[in-house]
């Protein structure tokens, strides 16, 4: 087990820049394989505690890596990069990942511009008024797809198209919303957050 | 590739419709969710983890969901798998026993309290216990945990899986099965919402 004595847990949710610690034991640097660096997809990922435990399994994290990377920095098309990232920060806020709802607030607010209107998602939780209809339903979308047994239904696609979101845009608040659903679950039980 | 893509075939997208375009223009994220789906269930390498455990599991927590469509696809994905026939009964009674809502669960002490939500802590009854054995039994405890009140883990709950049985990479495994299924079926669902929405065309055995 990996020690947490050191660990500085923190209590809000935050767009600072946090640390994340594993429970369990991630691969030693020196023991990763051409098959490790395969999985990692960007080698300087062997720097990270986190992609170093991930990449025990290599084949699934290179999947998950590449899932992840399309679905957000894919924008020739689509839905634009903020709404991605508040799609993501919603979900993350929703499901109580503070480590990942630091990362994705922060890429919203660089994205958008709107940094008091994400402090506001993570100060008040999803259920705050984001100042318009479009970034309230994508939240409200990734809300209800977030929840167990899911939520989501045709109420959600209606707000979606009223807030002017065509059908590709959705698709790409579907995916974002939805990685975040394996992106938590991960971050969350694998280990914590330290300031 | 030569599996059906998973993630249509599940919502129901057939080819040539509207939503079938639009999943082109994510062509790498369709591609590799598939590979994420093929890596956790045709694996190189099932020393850590087995088959029979990831098929049991995957309905497990599917099962959870309350999906009909996917459960009875998961269900009968155990059923084909190697000595998991014979579990199908016990997994479909621990579902019904775990049913509940989520996410629920405690943030860390502070100002967040406040939120926290108290809910099922779900452990598997004592006469199934023999039946699906010391390591499946801990990893639905732990699976029931990550699907609806994953702000609860902890590092106790590391301890738990090793103590089972589980070694550190199996545990990344079971762990990633876990969280993947959470986002197979959130696509599905609502890419099935979605395309219901559009008619005929794209909406094809939704159930």
């Amino acid at each position: 087990m990996s020690a947490a004595n050191n660990v500085n847990p923190p209590v809000v949710f935050t767009q600072d820049e946090l640390g994340w610690v594993s429970w369990i034991d991630p691969l030693p640097e020196a023991e990763l394989t051409a098959r490790h660096f395969a999985g990692l997809v960007d080698r300087s990922r062997s720097k990270s505690e986190y992609f170093r435990l991930l990449v025990r399994d290599p084949e699934v994290l290179e999947a998950r890596t590449k899932t992840d990377k399309d679905i957000f920095y894919n924008v020739a098309d689509g839905l634009p990069r903020a709404e991605r990232e508040l799609a993501a920060a919603a979900t993350s806020r929703y499901n109580g990942c503070i480590y990942c709802a630091s990362v994705h607030a922060r890429f919203a607010s660089t994205y958008s511009k709107r940094r008091d209107d994400v402090q506001r998602l993570l100060d008040e939780g999803v259920g705050a008024d984001l100042g318009d209809e479009r970034w309230n339903a994508v939240v409200n979308a990734s809300v209800a797809l977030a929840a167990t047994p899911i939520a989501f239904g045709p109420d959600n696609i209606d707000e979606l198209r009223r807030a002017g979101l065509d059908d590709a845009e959705i698709v790409d608040v579907i995916n974002g919303a939805s990685f975040f659903n394996w992106a938590n679950r991960l971050m969350l039980s694998l280990g914590e957050p330290s300031k | 590739m030569a599996t059906k893509d998973i993630i249509d075939t599940l919502a129901g997208i057939e080819p040539g419709s509207s939503l079938d375009a639009i999943r082109a223009r994510r062509l790498q994220a369709r591609d590799n969710a598939q590979k994420s789906y093929l890596s956790l269930f045709e694996p190189i390498d099932a020393g850590d983890v087995s088959l029979v455990e990831r098929a049991a599991v995957a309905l497990f927590v599917i099962g959870l969901h309350r999906e009909p469509t996917m459960a009875g696809f998961y269900r009968a994905k155990l059923a084909a798998t190697a000595n998991g026939a014979r579990l199908v009964e016990a997994v479909d009674v621990e579902i019904a026993r775990g049913e509940t809502s989520g996410p629920y669960g405690a943030f860390p002490d502070g100002p967040l309290s406040v939120e926290n939500e108290a809910g099922l802590i779900y452990r598997v009854s004592a006469e199934r216990k023999p039946e699906l054995g010391a390591r499946l039994a801990a990893a639905f405890e732990h699976a029931h945990l990550l699907v609806f009140r994953p702000r609860d883990a902890a590092a106790a709950d590391m301890k738990a899986l090793l103590a089972a049985g589980w070694s550190n990479t199996g545990i990344v495994t079971f762990s990633q099965l876990v969280a993947f299924l959470s986002f197979q079926v959130r696509v599905v669902t609502g890419l099935r919402v979605l395309g219901a929405s559009l008619g005929s065309a794209n909406a094809a055995g939704a159930g």
